[in-house]
């Protein structure tokens, strides 16, 4: 019994130190949940815990993948689902794995895998792909005779081995054979792709926190919630999940300004009017009078790097700019490489999301001139070509590494354009660690505009409603 | 209270009056129960949070009391106000020979005392389900106030004294998420996010709501919609628009749902015009 409390307490502060605020009072519900919970049925236990300590769905990924941690679905290799005929060959690999080098994995094993692979993909079998899975690691993920304290096994070679992706456009041929279009077919393809990947690394992490503890994988493996994870770590499912997140934020933002305006109504006392008032009341100011809060916006113009280093964080910025634009008068987009061009007119009052993004990844064509970064030269563009969009209501804002290839800087014309400006800002994607180094300038741009570090979603969803 | 034995038989008894709860739904409804908690549900709109109040009311045969949120609600709405009006009319009708002492013993009583769901749920004595609903569109004030409520089960009324809860009543609380709770209140709360359903439950919904619609064209319908759901979309179809569709298609006598039948009742399903647009381009329906 001593050893499940401890569990217990292992997974709860593992929870914990992912970053999921559990109290001691929730600790103690989900006691009290488990004790009257049947136990036999771990999708039971799952629901209990989550009940009790998950009060955020964001958290819910962390949730799953360190109870996965802590309450594994097998042990070892568990009832691997493998034909009778080749149990033969697993004994004698199993018998080898003390000495001599593990045979499991072979040629026809792995057509054979494919094979199975592709069909569970194309059927869309979520209980067939979680078995393909562990048995895909079990075979192909393997990476024995290590030394001592590193893992011995590896998602990544068992993916490259059977490399799913590569099955993608089978999947998508059967996908198309049942009445889906053809980008349909290739986005359901690629998220069940996606889908068996993380399958496979979820049993590799398993396999890894038998062998070394749950504690030290939770430590380094479990990945951050989808609005800490960095625009730059983001794996493209990711940035699709990303995506999706960038309405619902707009629209909470939205929600907590107007709450916000709400509570501060109110005025400066207008003494004039409270005392003429105080009159009918022999001088006793009964009723107090405020002056009316004169509404104010402020314009936005947007400047946005769009090189391959920073596209992801520039779009998601853009997409969150936009998504608010009921909230500043006015917005101008720029988007530049070397060269600048406006993108404002793709921001049409409710577009498609997605269209905007083709659009505006389209728009990056015009931005480059050369190709290379040069953020010099697209200051000086902007400030010849547009210089009249940033006037004394403006908010300047520019997106970007500030790395400029080791090009001029052109800090003069970003110094006026400051200048000509009400507020402006600098939003960062790198670490502040990466600043100034490489081809970084971070520092010199800094010390003439306000720079902020902005490398994931809960940062820009703070900068935002802080700007407006 | 407990009156789920186990998550299989809370499954059971929610089926039984047309609600079709998935194991962690069932769980964490039987939770609510067994430990006495409120229970907290987030979700987009139209996955069955307010239903799931109703059908544990229907269940259980409790009764439902309901207080329905929105910006500027108070205590007065929500928990109890004094009738003024008739407050003053049983002083007025009292005559001027009783003392002051008299009077205002006499104008704070029970009689007086107008109930809101808050109070009411608490001072039921007969099984009560308190459906809190859309408890994100109110202020933070009101939050305080149901922290107090929600954690002792009991209100005091300056003039009366405490009013605890003979029994404690099942409470739900719905969420759209639009605004972030405070950490207090979910603290006191289970937490619960419902989310659109797979395919085969969808069906299974659409089929026990609209007993009408022919099978084959039900499949086909929830296979739309989960295509729909795929597709970035503003709005994206929650369960209830899956049942809407489903009606519509019955009161149409649409006996086959095929492209022209698709595109030309896709406004029951999809609510903004990009929407519409996108569905029509995604699917290759004809324009």
């Amino acid at each position: 019994m001593s050893t499940l409390v401890a569990r217990h307490i292992d997974f709860l502060e593992a929870l914990r130190g992912a970053g999921l605020p559990v109290s001691l009072a929730e600790d103690l519900d989900a006691v009290a949940a488990l004790s009257v919970l049947p136990w036999h049925d771990r999708a039971t236990v799952r629901a209990g815990y989550a009940a009790t300590l998950v009060k955020r769905q964001s958290q819910r990924p962390t949730f799953d993948a360190l109870f996965d941690l802590y309450f594994p679905r097998l042990v070892g290799r568990g009832a691997s689902p493998q034909g009778d005929d080749e149990a033969g060959d697993d004994e004698a690999g199993d018998d080898d794995a003390d000495g001599g080098p593990v045979v499991r994995d072979d040629g026809r094993a792995l057509r054979d895998l494919r094979e199975r692979l592709e069909a569970a993909l194309s059927a869309g079998d979520q209980a067939a792909l979680a078995d393909l899975a562990v048995e895909a690691v079990d075979r192909f993920g393997a990476l024995p005779g290590r030394a001592p304290g590193l893992s011995s096994w590896s998602a990544y070679t068992a993916l490259r081995r059977v490399d799913p992706t590569e099955l993608t456009d089978r999947i998508v041929a059967a996908l198309l054979g049942t009445g889906r279009t053809a980008p349909e077919a290739r986005r359901a393809a690629g998220r069940r792709v996606g889908e068996f990947t993380r399958l496979a690394e979820d049993d590799a992490r398993r396999r890894i926190a038998e062998e070394k503890g749950p504690g030290h994988v939770a430590d380094v493996a479990v990945r951050p919630t989808i609005d800490r994870l960095d625009f730059t770590a983001a794996r493209r499912a990711d940035l699709e999940e990303m995506r999706r997140e960038i309405y619902p934020l707009a629209r909470r933002l939205a929600t907590r300004l107007t709450q916000e305006r709400h509570a501060r109504r109110r005025g400066p006392l207008d003494v004039r009017r409270t005392v003429r008032a105080s009159l009918s009341t022999g001088g006793v100011p009964l009723v107090t009078h405020h002056r009316p809060r004169r509404p104010r916006r402020t314009e936005l113009v947007v400047l946005c790097d769009v090189s391959g280093s920073v596209a992801s964080f520039a779009q998601f910025t853009l997409l969150l700019v936009f998504a608010l634009r009921e909230q500043f008068t006015k917005v101008r987009a720029f988007t530049f490489v070397d060269d600048v061009h406006e993108v404002t007119h793709h921001f049409r009052p409710g577009a498609d999301p997605v269209d905007t993004m083709a659009d505006l990844a389209a728009s990056t064509a015009h931005a480059a001139l050369w190709g290379r970064t040069s953020y010099g030269r697209a200051l000086t563009a902007f400030a010849e070509r547009h210089g009249d969009a940033v006037g004394p209501k403006t908010s300047l804002l520019v997106l970007g590494d500030a790395r400029s290839n080791y090009s001029d800087l052109a800090e003069e014309r970003l110094r006026a354009l400051v200048g000509a400006a009400r507020h402006a800002w600098w939003l960062n994607p790198e670490h502040p660690r990466h600043w100034d180094t490489g081809d970084s300038a971070a520092s010199r741009y800094a010390a003439i505009v306000p720079m902020v570090e902005c490398r994931n979603l809960a940062q820009l969803g703070e900068f935002v409603h802080d700007l407006v | 209270m407990t009156w789920f034995d186990d998550p299989a038989a809370t499954a059971d008894r929610l089926r039984h009056v047309g609600y079709l709860a998935d194991p962690g739904t069932a769980t964490t409804a039987y939770l609510a129960d067994a430990l006495e908690k409120p229970l907290l549900v987030e979700g987009p709109a139209g996955v069955g949070k307010t239903e799931l109040a109703k059908a544990v009311s229907r269940a259980t045969g409790a009764e439902l009391v309901r207080l329905q949120c929105y910006e500027g609600l108070d205590e007065a709405r929500a928990l109890y106000e004094w009738n003024y009006k008739k407050q003053l009319l049983r002083i007025q009708a009292s005559g001027a020979d009783r003392t002051w002492a008299e009077t205002h013993d006499d104008v704070f009583t029970e009689e007086f005392l107008l109930t809101r769901p808050l109070l009411t749920a608490i001072r039921r004595e007969q099984p009560t389900v308190l459906l809190v609903d859309e408890v994100d569109k109110t202020d933070v004030e009101v939050e305080g106030l149901l922290l107090e409520v929600l954690s002792d089960f009991q209100v005091t009324i300056p003039e009366l004294g405490t009013v605890a809860a003979i029994r404690r009543p099942y409470v739900v609380l719905t969420s759209n998420a639009s605004r972030e709770l405070s950490e207090a209140l979910k603290r006191r709360c289970l937490y619960l996010h419902l989310d659109y359903p797979d395919a085969d439950r969808e069906l299974e919904i659409v089929t026990q709501q609209v007993p009408d619609i022919e099978r084959r064209v039900a499949g086909r319908l929830v296979d739309v919609i989960g295509r729909l759901r795929d597709l970035d979309l503003k709005k994206a179809p929650s369960i209830a628009e899956s049942v809407d569709w489903a009606r519509t298609l019955v009161a149409l006598q649409i006996g086959t749902l095929d492209e022209v039948a698709i595109a030309s009742t896709l406004g029951a399903v999809l609510k903004h015009s990009s929407d519409q647009e996108r569905a029509v381009k995604e699917l290759g329906l004809a324009p």
